[in-house]
This record gives structure tokens, sequence and C-alpha cells, in this order.
């Protein structure tokens, strides 16, 4: 069976998301079996945010990829990969207000007015439970197939504010290294979606 | 002012007055062996080896010798952290800025033959070796609690003299206000130093009375044993009250100045790290809230932070060294 072949077969969709529900399990096993290290808080708050990152990169390589590869079944993958992004960006959000927060509102408060760089990330989020929210097939149909895809351009935003919260939290410690490869590659990613908008605009 | 809300319980002075439930059993079971002891089992014998053994050792390198501490506020009753998590999480950025990054990479460190340089306004300055330095006093333990400055907290048993024991032998001149620490930052065995998170060598500093304080320790062990090389072999400095960046690792130079020296923080950004940096709950860094504080191995994942202490919790020992300077503008 081709790798083509492979793609189309229903099962191919339920084993992607096996495959990124993965990272999930693993951290729910380190937790259970004490495995994250001196301060698990922190590990889990970094760890989901990582893979949020990372998810954001694989779902934003799925159309480069597609025509690339000129596989247009890559295609039927990309909603659950984005759903993914939302899933490890909520997980996120809930270790900071969870573990670092108490679920103390005002603690809260007060931590946004203190680090901007958690701003950056809130904004990202909202922009994805947006998203999330008209993931649907009635969304689409509701909206109307033009202003669903305007909407969901916003994924792009929410790459850029990514990067942006990552660097900021790295800038105490002047270590950007991690961040310039997320940035690098996501950089690639929306640069290849410019460039072809570009041409496409120049055509007209 | 500081205003004390009293829906905290009650209020009280220095939280180390408090004996936690685990001690104050513990002591229990003290006196009933030394009552046992006292039927005939040897009664010294035994109170000797329970003031010895505050802690179990890790077996993890060189045992150190060492007497129970006499200073005020020298063994808090917390729990000690675990070795595994105090030699596992370290911030000591001429390894990499990643906590784990000490533990695996400081294995390079060249700590024999080590040698510390005093210098400046000292009578007897000249460069000292590590075998004559931990002749100088003796070793006591010292059970401390470590505030990082990021929000989290250790307490750690460490094997050291008095700071002060070393500045009384090398004799300070009249002139000499602060003390400088200089550390270590040797490219070759240290991959941190390439990197430009900071400016090398790191440099710390400390007013003459905090230095000469009783707490300030010269640290050449812990958990009764050799200082391990992640935790700033092979001696370091102690100061529990201020935040944990402000007790420099792997000590080569000590110099006594008249003048404030810049600490390596203080450089990178200034408006964020103060000379001072003592633990305080009332003054938060630009970015975050120092309030609380997550201590490592103790508060589980679903706890609250605890409350972060005034001057960590040795006000009582250190306060008086501050008396009447407005702590929100010398941070």
């Amino acid at each position: 069976m081709t790798m083509r072949a492979a793609l189309r077969h229903p099962a191919a969709w339920w084993a992607l998301l096996w495959v990124g529900l993965m990272p999930l399990a693993w951290l729910v096993l380190q937790t259970l079996q004490d495995q994250l290290g001196a301060n698990p808080a922190e590990a889990l708050i970094r760890a989901t945010g990582d893979w949020t990152l990372r998810s954001l990169c694989v779902v934003l390589a799925v159309s480069p990829l597609r025509t690339w590869l000129g596989w247009p079944e890559l295609l039927r993958f990309r909603r659950m990969l984005g759903l993914l992004v939302f899933a490890y960006a909520s997980l996120h959000l809930l270790c900071y207000a969870w573990f670092d927060m108490g679920f103390d509102l005002a603690d809260t408060l007060q931590d946004l007015f203190k680090r901007p760089f958690i701003w950056l990330g809130f904004s990202a989020f909202v922009i994805l439970l947006a998203l999330a929210a008209t993931s649907f097939n009635r969304a689409v149909r509701w909206l109307g197939g033009r202003r669903w895809q305007m909407l969901h351009r916003g994924v792009y935003a929410v790459a850029v504010l990514a990067v942006l919260h990552f660097w900021w939290m790295r800038a105490g410690k002047q270590d950007f290294d991690e961040v310039l490869v997320y940035a690098g590659v996501l950089a690639g990613l929306l640069g290849w979606r410019a460039r072809r908008a570009l041409r496409r605009w120049s055509k007209r | 002012m500081i205003i004390r809300p009293n829906n905290d319980g009650f209020v009280h002075a220095v939280a180390s007055e408090i004996t936690p439930q685990g001690a104050y059993l513990s002591r229990r079971s003290i006196i009933r062996g030394m009552a046992i002891g006292a039927a005939g089992l040897g009664l010294s014998d035994w109170v000797g080896r329970e003031a010895f053994a505050q802690t179990a050792r890790p077996g993890a390198l060189p045992a150190m010798n060492f007497v129970p501490s006499t200073a005020a506020g020298a063994v808090v009753m917390d729990k000690p952290t675990a070795y595994k998590d105090a030699t596992g999480y370290n911030n000591f950025y001429e390894f990499g800025t990643d906590k784990a990054d000490p533990a695996r990479r400081a294995h390079t460190l060249k700590t024999d033959p080590w040698s510390v340089e005093i210098e400046g306004l000292v009578k007897k300055p000249g460069r000292y070796h590590l075998e004559d330095l931990l002749k100088w006093s003796a070793m006591e333990e010292r059970i401390y609690r470590l505030r990082c400055v990021e929000g989290w907290s250790m307490v750690i048993p460490w094997v050291g003299y008095s700071l002060a024991d070393l500045i009384r032998r090398v004799e300070p001149q009249p002139g000499a206000k602060y003390v400088e620490f200089i550390t270590q930052a040797d490219e070759k065995t240290m991959p941190g130093v390439r990197s430009g998170s900071l400016e090398w060598p790191y440099v710390e500093g400390l007013r003459m009375d905090e230095a000469m304080h009783p707490l300030s320790l010269l640290a050449f062990g812990m958990y009764g044993e050799v200082m391990p090389k992640q935790n700033g072999a092979p001696v370091r400095l102690v100061v529990p009250w201020k935040y944990g960046f402000k007790s420099a690792k792997s000590l080569v130079k000590i110099r006594f100045v008249d003048k404030q020296p810049v600490s390596s923080w203080t450089r990178a950004a200034q408006q964020e790290y103060g000379f001072y940096s003592n633990v305080n709950p009332t003054v938060d860094h630009p970015r975050w809230s120092q309030a609380t504080e997550r201590r490592i191995g103790e508060d589980g994942l679903l706890a609250k932070k605890r409350k972060t202490l005034m001057f960590n919790g040795y006000e009582a020992q250190v306060g008086q060294l501050y008396v009447g300077m407005d702590l929100k503008k010398f941070f």
C-alpha cells in the first residue's frame, strides 16, 4: 500500500489522532508516576506550552506539504490537527491557572498586569477558542465559506502571538535558542503562504 | 509600614519560632528515648547521635565532619529538600540556563586543585588553597531555607563556617565597606560561559555588616558531604535571607572594596535586580509577585503556594541590619 493509499484509509485519521494525543498520555503517565522532576507544576506548564507550539507547526505545515507533494488527502487531517492545537493550548492555560495561580482570580489578574507576556498567550488562546468553536461543518455553512476562511486565517495571528509569548518569557534569561527554532519554522510556514498570496495577487 | 492582616489566623514574629508538628512529635520520641536511655542504655551516646544526624547522608560524595551550629537561626525546623531535587534542579548559568543543565553538565568542572584569591583592602591578601581554607574554622551544619527569586524554595543542610571567620582571619582594612565575590568562569569546562546570557565572570557583593553576619555562610558541602559540582563546588557563599542568586557559587576571588560592587544580575537588568535583593514578600519583582513561593518537593501539584516570609524567615536575626532603610528603594 502506498503512502497516499494509507492516508486515504479511514483508520489513518484515528491513527493520527492517537499519535497526536501521545504527548498528553505521556505527561499524564509521568505525573502519576511522579517523574516530572523537582517542580512538576513548572514542568507541566512548560511541556503543554511546548506541545502547543509543536502542534501549531504541524497544522500549519499541512497546506504547504499538500502543495509540495501534491497530496490533497492531507487536507482531511487539518481540522483535527487544529483542534489538537486548541487542546494543548487549553491544557497550558489550565495548568497555569491551576498549578501556578491556584484558580485565584485576584492573584491571576495581578499576575496578568505583572507579566504582559501572559496577555499575548491569552490573546492567542481567545483566537484559538473562536476557531475551535467554529470548527464544525454547520459553522462553515452558517458563516459562509468566505467569512469562515477569513476567520480561520486567525491561526496566523496565533502563530505570531505564540512565538512572541515564548520569546518574551525567555527574555528574562536571554536564552533564545529554542525560541528561534520555533520562530524559524513558523516564519517559514507563514512566509510560504505570504509568497503564494503575493503571486496570486500579482497574476490578477 | 507593614500592615499585617488579622485573617492569617494569628500574628507572629517569625515562622521559625513555630514548631512543625513532625518536629514536635519527634522531640517527644527523643524525650521518650532519653528516658529509656536514662534507664541504663547509654544516654550520652544516644543523644549525641541524634544531635549529629540531622539529615541522612545521601552517600553520593565523600562525607564531611561537622558539629551542629550554635548560631541563632542556623537550623530551621522545615523538612530538608530531597537530595535528588537539591542536586537536580539548579540555577547555575555557567552550565546552561535550564535547571536540569547543571546536573547534566557540571561534571566537567575541575575543582582540584582550587584556590581562592583574597585581594583589595585587606591586611593579609593572597592566594589561599582550598585545603587551607577548609581548616580555617570548625565545619558546622546549617539547615537554611533557600528562596529563589523565581518563586520556588528549598531547605538545604549546608556544611561550612561563617564567612565572618574568614574575614576576621584576613583582616580587612578600615576602608573596606563591601565584599565582592568573583566566581569561576572557564570557557573550556563551563559551556554556559560561551553563551551570552550574562556577563562573565559572575560577580556578587555584600555590605561588610551583611558579610560579617553569623548567618552568612561559606559552604564547602551539603547533606553531610562535599559540595556537588552543580551546587557550586568546591566553595560557595550562602546568604539565606537573600534571593538565591546572591549566594555565588564556585568562588575564586574575594575582594574587599570601598564602593558598592555591581553584581552580574544588576548589570544585566538594573531595574529588576538590586544590590540588596533581600527576600521580601512586599516588594515584587517588576515581572512577578514575590508574595508566595512553591516549596520544592513539599507543596504538591495541587497545593496553594506558601507565603514568602520577610527576610525568608530570618527577620529576627537580620532585621536590624536594615533598620531605617527604605526596602522598596533598596530592593
